[in-house]
């Protein structure tokens, strides 16, 4: 799978895309995978702080919930209302219609810290290898 | 000192063929096996409305044989197995002498002297030691487990997949009744009965011929909309149905009462281990009752969650998730005998919030005959 030009990613599997200090914030194709037919998503309120690092959400599958984690720091502008009625939206298209929240990041520059997509392409490839 | 090493993961003979199918594989009760191949979403409905099959042969079988067999098996099981004929099956509670769970069980019977205990994978061996301490009688437990493979081809598409098969007539075979006969000239136990609340069939043979069995089904079902299925859409089907699982609905604190399952256990046999605590419990009225819910607001009720009535904790789950087939989100657990009527309001705990849920009957999910 060949991830998008321009996202930042962390090693939770959460992307970023960043344009000055307006970011969308999502979960990779690999998240998605790993987890299986997702089921219901919980997303914070617009308004809601981010701390990069922290969980901001949850994103469930049948069998499990896993916590989603901010990987920038700001305050969130939009939450994607497609989810609550289509949460299979995200094993359709994670980095596209299926991002989770928008922010006004506090630091644009902390997403350059995070992996660029070649980086992460090849972070992926060693988390398949180990399967 | 040094400490005993773990016990090795097992596979069963079509470990290969489900890692070839690309299936998810997990750890479950020992045992490496796949959750999931196409997702278990769709591997739920295809189960509901065509067919789907399940390597299931981690679970056990353990055999009673002798001239005081059925002694054995009515001593240490809470339903009636003098009622079995040849080449039928019933479902039944393993008890303690505190009328609680070992494990619940089929009993199948062969003869009059040789009868089948099919048993969870994680209880096998739990199992065996305990029907053999309880083994006063002219009788032999042996558990025969590694000599089969099971599979289990469930959904209304099952008889028309399995059919041109074997040439077992498959129609008159009534649910909860089995055969001997070749599936694919392999010679194999024909069960009619699941875990899934569907129509279909239990097969056990000789786990040499595991894998030709294994695609043959897969190849002669193609064409009916049969796929493979894993223990995630094995858990969902269930719960959907409204069966128990050992360790959730039923363990060694539950009664049978309690667990809605009176009607596997005959008060009217002679006396079995926990008869008599069932009895006093039965006559002092029960504290606690097992219950279905559905979510009434967004939320997933899930195993071990806090249920919440007039703002104490009155419960948890002991299984809940999302109902693939239904469109909603359901579980069961245990609440004060005063809540459980259908229609009763209650909260689940949620993580940091709580979510309101109602009281339904059980089953969730009943086949149309």
């Amino acid at each position: 799978m060949a991830y998008p030009q321009g996202f930042r990613f962390t090693k939770e599997h959460e992307w970023v895309a960043i344009e000055g200090k307006s970011a969308k914030i999502g979960i990779s194709d690999f998240a998605q995978n790993q987890l299986g037919d997702i089921v219901f998503v919980e997303l914070p309120p617009v308004g809601a702080e981010l701390t990069a690092g922290t969980a901001f959400g949850t994103v469930e599958s049948v069998k499990a919930v896993s916590e989603v984690f901010a990987p920038i720091s700001g305050k969130v502008t939009a939450v994607n209302e497609a989810l609550a009625k289509s949460p299979e939206l995200l094993n359709q298209d994670p980095h596209g219609a299926a991002w989770l929240i928008q922010a006004e990041a506090s630091d644009p520059g902390q997403a350059a810290k995070l992996m660029d997509t070649a980086a992460y392409e090849a972070f992926v490839a060693e988390q398949e290898a180990s399967h | 000192m040094t400490t005993p090493a773990p016990n090795p993961i097992r596979r069963t003979a079509l470990n290969a063929a489900h890692r070839r199918l690309g299936g998810k594989m997990v750890e479950f009760g020992g045992w490496d096996m796949p959750v999931e191949y196409s997702g278990i979403i769709p591997e739920h409905k295809a189960v509901r409305e065509k067919a789907g099959l399940f390597d299931v042969s981690h679970m056990g079988e353990l055999s009673v044989q002798g001239p005081e067999a059925l002694a054995l098996v009515q001593h240490v099981t809470s339903n009636d197995a003098s009622k079995l004929h040849l080449d039928q099956a019933q479902y039944s509670g393993l008890m303690t002498a505190q009328g609680t769970f070992v494990d619940d069980l089929l009993v199948h019977k062969f003869t009059d002297r040789h009868f089948w205990l099919v048993v969870n994978a994680s209880n096998c061996d739990k199992d065996f030691e305990y029907i053999c301490q309880q083994n006063r009688f002219d009788a032999q437990v042996v558990n025969v487990s590694d000599g089969y493979t099971q599979l289990a081809i469930q959904g209304p598409r099952a008889v028309a997949i399995l059919q041109p098969l074997t040439s077992i007539a498959l129609s008159p075979i009534k649910y909860y009744w089995f055969t001997t006969g070749k599936v694919l000239g392999v010679d194999c136990i024909i069960s009619r009965t699941g875990y899934t609340g569907e129509d279909g069939f239990e097969l056990y043979f000789d786990p040499e011929h595991s894998e030709r069995v294994w695609e043959g089904l897969l190849e002669a079902g193609r064409g009916e909309g049969l796929i493979p299925c894993g223990l995630g859409a094995r858990n969902t089907l269930r719960m959907e149905a409204g069966m128990a699982l050992y360790g959730h609905e039923i363990d060694d604190t539950t009664t049978p009462i309690e667990a809605g399952l009176g009607w596997i256990t005959k008060l009217g046999k002679p006396d079995f281990l926990g008869k008599r605590a069932i009895e006093e419990q039965s006559a002092r009225g029960l504290q606690r009752q097992l219950a279905g819910f559905e979510m009434i607001e967004p939320g997933i009720g899930r195993d071990g969650y806090p249920v919440v009535h007039g703002g104490k904790r009155v419960g948890q789950v002991t299984s809940g998730g999302p109902a693939p087939f239904l469109g909603k989100n359901i579980g069961m657990a245990y609440v004060p005998v005063g809540l459980a009527q259908p229609g009763t309001e209650v909260e689940i705990q949620i993580r940091a919030r709580t979510a309101r849920a109602r009281i339904v009957p059980l089953p969730f999910y009943k086949r149309q005959k």
